[in-house]
């Protein structure tokens, strides 16, 4: 046992630390948009991880017409938005008061419109984005890039942005009074319909944006949403769905799991841990790991 | 017999005819054609006695076609010469298997908490079986000779096109028969009653969560014939089948088709297929034929959700 202990090289683990919270903090703005949506309008977007693909291919296009990372990650954010809107209004709407299940199959559908427009536009073939920060610093013998730090930086502050609008502006009360009680909202002269429209946009932008900031990390495939989709669904559960302090938790904590089984095993395997993790929960806490106890 | 029975088999009789002659009169392009397309229909039928009949929308259907699949290529690979029977009984066998692993924690979530555990499931035995390389042959899959045809003591032959598809019929037919029996059956109208409402179905005493891990380790055992017949009909296995894509398209077959229905998720099936050959054929091989494949289906769910053969729904189940 003592051994084994040992044998972790501390370095590494350090390292995968490092690595687990970068990557668990662009998790949790794809997830906390896909809570949202759900939280509110009872909606499983399975298009979500196409609007975080979309965003990146977006963003791939603008960074190739200015060269300037961040304005494509502005305008990458505000076009997926309008996009989500117009998605949201034309398969969403009609289906409102109808079974939850229907929405998974539409956003399915969406899904697969938007991948294989993806490949047909695109092609198959990865594209890359540079990093729009190149310097390093020393983490132990790796030189590690500055550039992970920002994105967790800013993926936190949009998340606190986002915050702070659900708490104080005035759409963010009408969300969030649509989430207690919508009957209730809509007789206060809420335009609910419009609620939901917005708050689609709002997840769709989170997404395209996590989707311009991960884009220099690996390349830009018509496959990349189905992975963090996979892995937002997850996140999701695991948090408690609606729960969007617990998203954030649960996308940290399963990104570090997965980071550290990465240690020992290949990251395609590491996965599996946090199925597992997904396992236990709905075994012994379905209601989420980080929500509140239900009365 | 009722009028409505005596017209029921009829037209039974009549298309179970017509599918038997077909491989007689279809060349060989459209005889393969209609054998797929009765395999996706399994698939798909499997999955509605979930979706259709007890209200549970499954999205992961693909790990039990997916095991089906694997378990007919293991049988296939270590016994020599091949044997089609324990092919079938292996695939079968595993694909039930699980479908009780899945069963047993999924059940206990209903509605789409119920459809994204089935997904990460499907996901978990498609992670397994892309990595597990020495033993699954990995990205690359498995491949394999397709076994004889052989019924101990009469007949022993290799397969023809023309045979395979009877043989799949047969399959087909009998899973159609035995599913629309179980449908039918007293288990049936508890799970039709889970469907209309769960509590109080629970309320009477049954117990509703037996009754749901049964549903869905009989849903699975179809899927895996299905996944068996695949493997046997293109005489490989890919881990491509077991990605969760596969489950969605087992799902967008039975929208099309009709849900609670068993035979629309064929028709649906079928109509899929039909649509994206049609497709390809017209615009050429490189068309992104999803695309208006998509937009077909998100249009049929807003202003057909009861799908093609929704209409006669009352009808083909009384």
């Amino acid at each position: 046992m003592i051994g084994f202990i040992q044998s972790i090289p501390l370095d590494l683990l350090l390292i995968q630390t490092v690595n687990g919270v970068v990557t668990g903090m662009i998790l949790a703005l794809v997830a906390s948009g896909l809570t949202l949506i759900f939280g509110i309008m009872d909606v499983v977007n399975f298009a979500h991880g196409e609007l975080f693909m979309l965003g990146a291919y977006v963003g791939v296009v603008i960074f190739a017409l200015t060269g300037n990372f961040w304005l494509a990650l502005v305008v990458s954010a505000l076009m997926v938005a309008i996009f989500g809107a117009a998605m949201q209004i034309l398969t969403l709407r009609p289906l409102i008061g109808r079974d939850p299940l229907n929405t998974i199959l539409v956003t399915f559908g969406l899904s697969l419109i938007l991948q294989n427009y993806a490949l047909w536009q695109f092609g198959p073939v990865a594209r890359k984005i540079s990093e729009p920060i190149t310097t390093h610093f020393n983490l132990f013998y790796l030189e590690y890039p500055w550039y992970r730090l920002v994105i967790a930086g800013l993926s936190a502050a949009i998340i606190g942005v986002f915050w702070l609008f659900l708490k104080h502006s005035k759409f963010g009360v009408w969300i969030r009074a649509t989430t207690q009680d919508r009957v209730m909202a809509q007789a206060m002269g809420i335009p609910v319909p419009w609620v939901y429209t917005g708050v689609f946009a709002i997840g769709a932008a989170m997404a395209a944006a996590s989707g311009v900031l991960f884009a220099p990390m690996a390349g830009v495939t018509h496959t990349m949403g189905l992975d963090w989709v996979l892995k937002a669904f997850i996140v999701v559960v695991v948090g408690g769905m609606g729960s969007l302090g617990g998203s954030i938790a649960a996308a940290i904590f399963i990104s570090l799991l997965e980071a550290y089984a990465a240690i020992w095993v290949s990251p395609a395997q590491a996965v599996i841990v946090s199925f597992i993790v997904l396992i236990l929960t709905l075994l012994f806490r379905p209601t989420g790991l980080f929500a509140p106890t239900p009365r | 017999m009722t009028r409505h029975d005596k017209i029921y088999w009829a037209g039974f009789c009549v298309i179970l005819a017509l599918l038997i002659i077909a491989p007689l009169v279809l060349p060989e392009f459209w005889r393969r054609f209609l054998t797929e397309v009765l395999i996706w229909g399994l698939l798909a039928m499997s999955s509605d006695l979930l979706i259709g009949y007890t209200g549970m929308v499954s999205f992961g259907h693909s790990a039990f076609f997916g095991l089906g699949m694997y378990g007919a290529a293991a049988a296939l690979l270590t016994l020599s010469p091949p044997n089609l029977w324990l092919a079938l009984g292996l695939g079968l066998a595993w694909a039930a298997g699980a479908a009780l692993f899945v069963a047993y924690f999924s059940t206990r979530l209903r509605d789409i908490y119920f459809a994204i555990t089935t997904l990460i499931f499907s996901q978990i035995f498609y992670v397994i079986i892309f990595t597990w390389t020495p033993v699954t042959g990995g990205e690359n899959g498995l491949i394999f000779s397709r076994p004889h045809l052989s019924i101990p003591f009469l007949y022993d032959a290799r397969f023809s096109s023309s045979t395979l598809h009877w043989f799949v019929l047969a399959m087909v037919t009998a899973s159609y028969l035995i599913l629309r029996r179980v449908t039918q059956s007293p288990f049936g109208m508890v799970l039709q009653s889970i469907r209309e409402n769960e509590a109080r179905t629970r309320a009477i005493g049954y117990p509703v969560e037996r009754y749901k891990i049964v549903a869905v380790m009989l849903s699975g055992i179809f899927a895996g014939l299905a996944g068996v017949l695949y493997a046997i009909q293109n005489e490989f296995a890919a881990p491509d089948f077991v990605y969760f894509i596969t489950s969605g398209d087992t799902v967008i077959f039975n929208v099309m088709g009709g849900i609670g229905t068993l035979v629309g998720p064929i028709v649906g099936a079928g109509f899929f297929q039909l649509l994206r050959e049609l497709m390809s054929r017209l615009f050429g091989d490189q068309f992104p034929y999803l695309i208006p494949l998509g937009v077909i289906f998100i249009v049929m769910i807003i202003f057909l959700p009861q799908g093609l053969l929704g209409f006669a729904r009352r009808w083909l189940n009384r």
